[in-house]
This record gives structure tokens, C-alpha cells and sequence, in this order.
């Protein structure tokens, strides 16, 4: 019974993981840029929230509501004026760029609030501690539940975007090719602001439950940057399903890491992350001799 | 007026001037055959009267505006669509994504799905199947029909049957006679040149950047694109890079 209790911790917690991962994914997925900076993104939009709330002592949500327009704002602006000049330089420059961007982050936040670890948890009153009972060993948190709901509802409504409505196929289009999309009328660089709006908003989302469930400090943004990373990587890199079933994964191998040891809950976590990576690279590795042995009749199958 | 006017246009990549001091004008309703041998500067100057690559010198004029300074995407909204080189479909997008995704940017006109269907017949049954899935004649009719959606008033198309069986040619040109006789201006760069001459009322010639031979379809004879297209006469033609080439 044990087992079964951190296997749904697990895959509620995983839900958390796939929030912060799902703006890594799509950043990556679309604009080919690894968002060294996501994290921090997630930090910012908390220190808002946490700023309206304890300036106005207006509800956590309501606060978070008016942070994601701010932070989609944030992201336009930052594609638009950071973003697009590096990725002209190749693809160092923009890690390089929100590497930096990171530590500017960091740094002003720590300038401006100092070393404290501050919580939402005190705001949302019985949420942050209510749980339902499942059966007499298995009891699950309201939040959780919650912080669940919220991911796969953002996460399947980013993918019905993506598939069903106009600016979801431009993007799409844009993701695959630029060049060619301008050459059918498609503005790529607004395609790409858009998509880092949408990104960077949805770290407001991710930093805000973070801070409801546990706590944070100006420095927290790298940590959960590793955790949204090995989510999209065991997931599947630029694919918003594998991002779900990535932190889901992820979720259920740090709970039962941590059931088997102390000290195990990071650990398995990593080592799932590792194991699947080298899983994708040797798997990579067979279809590339495949490729190259099939090559012939490839090239005849193609031009009838 | 004419539709299109390329004047004293000149395109680098980097060193190299792919086009050279090109002069060139299309009428509406005008289908221009470009040949020329690899390297010419066809494709180059296709990419660049798009505005997928930006020139080095001269202007492009569309219906009496200067474009020169637009970026691709907004050309198409006044009516300049190119079929690139090698189909560049979106591989991961189904046909019909790929035809929607095109019509949903450009202008608004007569060709829709439903029309492109009458075209090409053949994607009917692929419409839900990945591009990156079709055969070479399907990507291809796919890339001329995701060009049509954006409704231009010229279509650039870059090396129309390159890659393609002879059957998949003559299915395609069969298909293509609606848009040639839509009165949308074509320029059409293909290397089968009795297939081209057969549609185009004009016909130029490049060889190393330069236009070294402009003629009625009708006028042209075979040999004498044939010595355009290899440089083998100087016989008054714009030949001047030509000579630094021979040993």
C-alpha cells in the first residue's frame, strides 16, 4: 500500500513538474532555444504574485491572474529585443543570452528582496493543507490535486491551440521552418514573440504553485530548471504530451526514490533522467544505421 | 505597366554575386520560362524578387511599389508567392495543415481547398496524412497548391519537376493547366525545357547572374537557348563574365 501512496504522490507531484516544463518545451519546440533562464522566470513571476498579495492582501489566484499578462508582456519583450538579436548569431548565443539573463534575474531579485525564503502557503488558507481520503493509508491534498488539474487542463489546452486554431498552425509552421513560413505569409518573428509570451506566462503559473506548496528565495530558479529540463528530456524534447508524461515520470521516480532511501528522492530522479537519456541516444544511434542502409530504396519510394 | 520590374539587381551570397545588374519585367498573365544551367542564378534571384534573400544592389517594383525593403512575408500579402527549391513542405503538418497554414496568411481570392482539390485530384486522399509522409509528385503538387492558397498575382516556381518520374511530370503539367490559364503571371525555372517552352509565352536565359537571352517562347529555337545555356557564342549577347571563365 505504501508503494501505491507514492505513486500517486508521485504522479501528482509530476503534475507540478510538467507546469514548469511546459514554457521550456514549447520555448524550445518552437524557437529552437534552450531557456537557461526558465527558472528564474518562474521566481519573477512568484515575486509578483507575492508583491501584489502581501501590498494589497488580494487572493494568491487573483494575484496570479494579473501576473500572467505581465509576464507574457515580459516574454514579448524579451524575444523582441534579446531573443531575436542572438538567434541571428547562431545557436550558442541565445544559451549564452538567457544564461546571462538568468543571473541578472537572480542578482536584481536578491537586491530588491533580499536573502529571505518567503511561502504563498500562509495565503490560501485550509487549501494548503486540506486532503481528501482515499482509503485509510492514502490521503491526497487538495493543492496537489489541484497543481494536477491545472497542468494537464494547460498542457491539453496548449495542444488543442497548437492543432485547431490559426495562430496554432502558424506557430506549428514557424517551429518547422521559418524561412518557409514567411514565404506563405507568416510574419515569423511576431509568431515567435508570441510564442515566448505564452512560454513565460506559463512560468507564473509554475512559480506561483511552487510557492503555495513549498517556498522560495531569489536563488530557487536554477533547481527547478533541472527539474523542468529532465522533464522535457525524458518526455520527449518539443512534444507538449511527452512534457505531461515527462514530469509525470519524473514525479513518481522521485516518490518512490524517496521511499526506498532518505536520501533517494533527487537521486532516482536523476538517474531516471540519465537512464532515459542514454536510452534516446543509443535508440538514435540503431536508426541512423538503418537510415543509412535503407537510403536507396528511400530516394526511388520518393519520386514516383 | 508591367506586374513585376527587377531593375540593375544585384545578389550576393557573401563573395560570390550570384546576380548580376539583372534588368527584367513581367507582364500580368505573363508565364516566363528561366533556364540556365546550376549556379546561374536563378534560384537566387526567385529567392530575392520573393524577398527570402535580400539583394545587394537595385530595386524589385510590384505593381508600381517598391518592395525592395519588404520582408517575405508581406509580399505575399500584396501577391508574390514562391514554390521554393526542394518543396520545403512542413513535414510534421498534415497536406491540409500545410494548405490552411498558407491560406490562412495570404490574401483572399478564388483558390481555396476545395478548388486546389479539383487541380490536384491526388491529394484528396492524402489530406489527413503528414507531408513529410507523400511521394515526390504529391509533395510537389502539395508545395504549388500551399503557394496558390496565399492567392498571388505572380507564382514564383523554383525547379518545377526537378526529381520527379515522368510520370509524376506529365500528371503535374496535366494538373497545372487550370493555373496557367488563371492569368496569374508565372516565372518558371525547370530544367525540362521542351515541357516549359510548350506553356511559356517568354523565355530568358541566365548564365553566371546575367540574362544573356530574352525571346518570345514562340521565336526561340532550340539551339539558340541551348548556346545561351552553355555560353558557346558571343555573338552580341551579354557575354562579359564569359571570358574570364574560359582557360
Amino acid at each position: 500500500m505504501i508503494w501505491v501512496d507514492q505513486i500517486v504522490q508521485g504522479t501528482l507531484l509530476g503534475g507540478y513538474y510538467a507546469l514548469i516544463a511546459c514554457g521550456l518545451s514549447l520555448m524550445f519546440g518552437v524557437m529552437r532555444i534552450i531557456n537557461l533562464a526558465h527558472g528564474d522566470f518562474a521566481i519573477l513571476g512568484v515575486f509578483v504574485v507575492w508583491l501584489l498579495v502581501s501590498q494589497t492582501g488580494i487572493s494568491p489566484f487573483l494575484a496570479l491572474a494579473a501576473a500572467i499578462p505581465l509576464m507574457a508582456l515580459l516574454g514579448w519583450a524579451l524575444q523582441h529585443w534579446i531573443f531575436e538579436r542572438s538567434l541571428r548569431s547562431g545557436p550558442l548565443v541565445p544559451l549564452l543570452a538567457t544564461f546571462g539573463l538568468a543571473i541578472v534575474i537572480e542578482n536584481l531579485l536578491f537586491e530588491g528582496f533580499g536573502a529571505d525564503t518567503r511561502s504563498l502557503a500562509p495565503d490560501i488558507g485550509d487549501l494548503a493543507f486540506d486532503s481528501w481520503t482515499l482509503t485509510d493509508r492514502i490521503y491526497v491534498g487538495h493543492l496537489a490535486v489541484l497543481v494536477f488539474a491545472v497542468a494537464v487542463l494547460l498542457l491539453v489546452g496548449l495542444q488543442l491551440f497548437l492543432k485547431h486554431t490559426v495562430l496554432g498552425r502558424a506557430i506549428r509552421a514557424t517551429a518547422e521552418d521559418p524561412d518557409t513560413a514567411e514565404l506563405v505569409g507568416i510574419n515569423s518573428r511576431a509568431v515567435y514573440a508570441v510564442s515566448a509570451a505564452i512560454a513565460v506566462a506559463t512560468t507564473a503559473v509554475a512559480g506561483t504553485f511552487l510557492a503555495m506548496r513549498a517556498s522560495f528565495d531569489p536563488y530557487s530558479g536554477p533547481a527547478q530548471l533541472i527539474f523542468a529540463f529532465e522533464a522535457v528530456v525524458i518526455g520527449g524534447v518539443g512534444s507538449l504530451w511527452g512534457t505531461l508524461v515527462g514530469g509525470i515520470v519524473l514525479g513518481i521516480a522521485q516518490s518512490v526514490g524517496a521511499q526506498i532511501g532518505p536520501r533517494g528522492f533527487l537521486l532516482t530522479g536523476h538517474i531516471v533522467f540519465l537512464l532515459v537519456l542514454a536510452a534516446r541516444l543509443f535508440l538514435s544511434g540503431v536508426n541512423w544505421r538503418a537510415a543509412i542502409r535503407r537510403r536507396p530504396q528511400g530516394t526511388e519510394g520518393s519520386a514516383t | 505597366m508591367s506586374l513585376l520590374a527587377v531593375e540593375q539587381l544585384d545578389v550576393r551570397h557573401g563573395h560570390l554575386k550570384a546576380v548580376r545588374n539583372i534588368d527584367l519585367a513581367v507582364a500580368e498573365g505573363e508565364i516566363l520560362a528561366l533556364v540556365g544551367a546550376n549556379g546561374a542564378g536563378k534560384t537566387t534571384l526567385l529567392r530575392a524578387i520573393a524577398g527570402a534573400h535580400r539583394p545587394a544592389g537595385g530595386r524589385v517594383i510590384f505593381e508600381g511599389r517598391d518592395v525592395t525593403a519588404l520582408r517575405a512575408y508581406e509580399r505575399v500579402a500584396l501577391g508574390i508567392a514562391l514554390v521554393p527549391e526542394g518543396r520545403r513542405l512542413f513535414a510534421g503538418l498534415t497536406v491540409e495543415e500545410n494548405l490552411r497554414v498558407a491560406g490562412d496568411a495570404g490574401r483572399s481570392g478564388p483558390w481555396n481547398i476545395e478548388a486546389l482539390l479539383a487541380v490536384f485530384p491526388m491529394l484528396k486522399a492524402k489530406l489527413k496524412t503528414p507531408a513529410g509522409l507523400l511521394s515526390g509528385g504529391e509533395q510537389q503538387a502539395t508545395s504549388i497548391g500551399r503557394a496558390m492558397m496565399t492567392n498571388p498575382r505572380l507564382l514564383l516556381l523554383d525547379e518545377l519537376s526537378l526529381g520527379l518520374a515522368p510520370l509524376a511530370i506529365d500528371n503535374l503539367y496535366r494538373s497545372l493547366t487550370a493555373l496557367f490559364s488563371s492569368g496569374t503571371a508565372l516565372i518558371i525555372v525547370e530544367q525540362n525545357l521542351s515541357r516549359v517552352l510548350g506553356v511559356a509565352t517568354r523565355v530568358c536565359c541566365m548564365l553566371e547572374g546575367r540574362i544573356v537571352l530574352e525571346r518570345d517562347a514562340k521565336e526561340a529555337t532550340r539551339q539558340q537557348i541551348t548556346e545561351a545555356y552553355f555560353g558557346l557564342r558571343q555573338d552580341g549577347l551579354r557575354h562579359e563574365g564569359l571570358r574570364s571563365a574560359q582557360p
